[in-house]
């Protein structure tokens, strides 16, 4: 099969929903120049309406994205690093989160909010955050943490047609990593976790470039004996809890691997879940592995600590396993 | 853009109308009928219908916590408002936002957000989906100076002037923000001048004129649906009523009653029914009849409120996506 990088697979799912919804546009800073190469061609193909470049006003631009999709537009924002997105708050918050509920369903907001977690590069802590559970905290939101090309093109398809406001976390740690994409059109729905190992002895459940390690882990372990299931959610809103409850009666162990940070991280949150859904079926203590509750350091033999590894992951699975 | 005699007579309907539902509202507060606060907009009727009038029924509309005036202002019926503002499932967002919040899609509205400033950006955006979509829609957002001072106001007004976006900004400057007076907040004395930071016509008006309004607005109108970009008109008002009703602002010190009573000898109702008394437009006759019209219609909204049904609990639990996921209860 074709083989593609993650970055084109987002320029490919953003090009076919363009070509196929002349109401879906994309905005964002630098989005004209293609700094990040995921709109090439776009400016020819879609025009300068359809291409927008924006003022360095994340509130202004998020804001006018929410107003043109309560009107009728499907705008697709980059805010190219997920740290930005603070600044736009109370947009992504406020408005885009409830308007929907709020108005008792006068209106709707099909929005796209593309982010990418830039981190793991020596960017320092306000350029690296990865903050999909600050979100995941906030009803009325979708979010996606696609972990390869192939679902990070079937996700962001989905996403740019769905008719609720939409986050896509974007791993920057998986930019140019290459997968199998179909040349034809395939929609991946959300709520659907894949299994991207199967497994008997312990379930671990990783999220965005974290899979990769997770499935390195898994790789190291099977020398051991030890049959590792890992599973990606692919959606962290809607969550497929099933997917996760059914591996975690089958191996009755649970390790949850993520990039964010430790306190209310979406770790926390599956555990949680298995410790109140699926407890009698634990052989073992939940592990959760995650990024410890300081901020990402700048030099590089530093910030290496911060995210779980497959090392680490093994180190966790060994745990449980006692 | 001379307003006809219906057109006349039709804007001091709208004015009384928002000043008896308010007035009522303000009883229905006090007697606990009304939960949650309530922002009224007694005295500042004249620059909401004024601004209101100026605009097409189709053309949108993004407000803010206060509330009530701008959807009577644009024309919308009083009964969802009401109903809203009881909490029942009748009411315009079927209950789920209240006083703060009396958007009414139907007559154009595009939100009424209680966080300030925020609606700025958002009717940037309508008004750029507007000229998107191929309409000749224009988009106009109400402001009080408080919000002024916002960082949303800022980046929203300078996206609009770069974009040429058809959006008008009006900015209801009522003189406080809550207790804090404008002066004290603001660093120019017109908020209006602040529109030549972003290239763009600023124009201050009397507030308790709704021809003066009328007439500037509509000057923006036709400019923002010519593609020339927005405008920012400031008009100077007065709530004559606390920031919001309730106890937690009845006794505050901020304001004298001298310049309350000032303001009231300019009340934009009395304005504006004089000089269509004295150009022959309205009876004195004419006035009384919508006087009672006004009251039967806030009656039967107040009467179709009470009589409507609290939602179901259920419905606490639905709406919050149009494609909706498991809420874990």
């Amino acid at each position: 099969m074709r083989q593609i990088t993650y970055l084109q697979a987002i320029g490919e799912a953003m090009r076919e929903e363009m070509r196929r919804d002349p109401r879906v546009f994309l905005m964002g800073e630098d989005i004209e120049a293609n700094v990040f190469g995921t709109a090439t061609g776009f400016k020819e193909e879609f025009g300068a309406d359809r291409l927008r470049d924006v003022p360095l006003s994340e509130a202004g631009f998020v804001g006018a994205a929410i107003g043109s999709a309560m009107v009728g537009m499907r705008p697709i924002v980059d805010l190219t690093i997920a740290s930005f997105l603070y600044v736009a708050m109370d947009q992504i918050v406020s408005m885009a989160a409830k308007t929907t509920y709020m108005y008792g369903g006068q209106t709707h907001v099909p929005l796209v909010l593309r982010a990418s977690m830039f981190f793991g590069g020596a960017n320092a802590a306000q350029h690296s955050d990865r903050n999909y559970p600050m979100l995941m905290n906030v009803p009325g939101l979708k979010i996606i943490t696609p972990s390869t090309p192939y679902d990070m093109k079937g996700l962001l398809k989905t996403a740019i047609r769905e008719d609720d406001p939409m986050v896509s976390f974007e791993d920057g740690m998986l930019w140019g990593t290459r997968g199998d994409v179909p040349e034809e059109e395939y929609l991946i729905p959300f709520g659907v976790a894949e299994v991207k190992r199967a497994g008997t002895d312990v379930t671990v459940v990783a999220i965005a470039s974290r899979v990769q390690e997770a499935l390195a882990a898994a790789e190291t372990l099977t020398k051991e004996g030890v049959s590792v299931e890992v599973i990606d959610p692919r959606t962290l809103v809607p969550l497929d809890k099933e997917t996760i409850l059914a591996s975690v009666a089958k191996t009755g162990r649970l390790v949850v691997v993520e990039e964010a940070h430790r306190t209310c991280g979406a770790a926390a949150e599956i555990a949680a879940i298995v410790a109140e859904e699926g407890f009698w079926n634990l052989k073992a203590p939940i592990k959760r592995l995650a990024v410890p509750d300081v901020h990402i350091p700048f030099s590089p033999p530093l910030e290496k600590l911060m995210y779980p590894t497959a090392s680490t992951i093994v180190s966790a699975i060994h745990a449980v396993m006692e | 853009m001379e307003l006809t005699n219906e057109q006349l007579v039709e804007m001091y309907r709208r004015m009384v109308r928002i000043r008896r539902f308010e007035e009522n509202v303000v009883d229905m507060v006090a007697s606990g009928e009304i939960p949650g606060a309530a922002h009224t907009s007694i005295g500042q009727e004249g620059e909401i219908v004024g601004a209101c009038m100026a605009l097409r029924l189709d053309d949108y509309m993004v407000g803010n916590h206060r509330s009530h005036g701008h959807p009577i202002g644009k024309g919308a019926n009083l009964k969802g408002l009401m109903a809203e503002l009881l909490g029942k499932r009748t009411g315009v967002n079927r209950g789920k936002s209240g006083s703060m919040h009396l958007a009414d899609f139907s007559i154009g509205s595009v939100g009424e957000t209680s966080i300030l400033g925020s609606g700025i950006p958002i009717a940037a955006g309508a008004a750029l989906g507007a000229r998107m979509l191929g309409t000749d829609r224009v988009s106009l957002c109400f402001f009080g100076d408080g919000a002024s001072n916002e960082g949303a106001v800022h980046e929203g007004l300078n996206l609009a002037a770069v974009w040429k976006l058809p959006v008008i900004y009006v900015c209801e400057n009522n003189g406080y923000a809550v207790t804090v007076p404008a002066e004290k907040a603001i660093s120019v004395h017109n908020i209006s001048e602040r529109a030549k930071a972003y290239d763009i016509p600023g124009v201050t008006v009397d507030g308790q004129d709704a021809i003066a309004v009328y007439e500037v607005v509509s000057e923006a109108v036709k400019r923002a649906r010519a593609g020339q970009g927005p405008s920012l008109v400031e008009a100077k008002t007065y709530r004559y009523r606390h920031h919001a009703e309730g106890p937690l602002f009845d006794n505050l010190n901020y304001r004298s009653e001298e310049e309350v009573m000032r303001w009231k000898k300019r009340d934009p109702l009395v304005i504006l029914r004089t000089r269509l008394l004295e150009s022959g437009v309205l009876t004195e006759a004419d006035a009384a009849q919508i006087e009672r019209e006004v009251q039967d219609e806030v009656q039967a909204a107040i009467t179709f409120a009470r009589e409507s049904a609290y939602p179901d609990p259920q419905e606490a639990f639905e709406g919050l996506y149009v494609h909706p996921i498991p809420i874990t209860r």
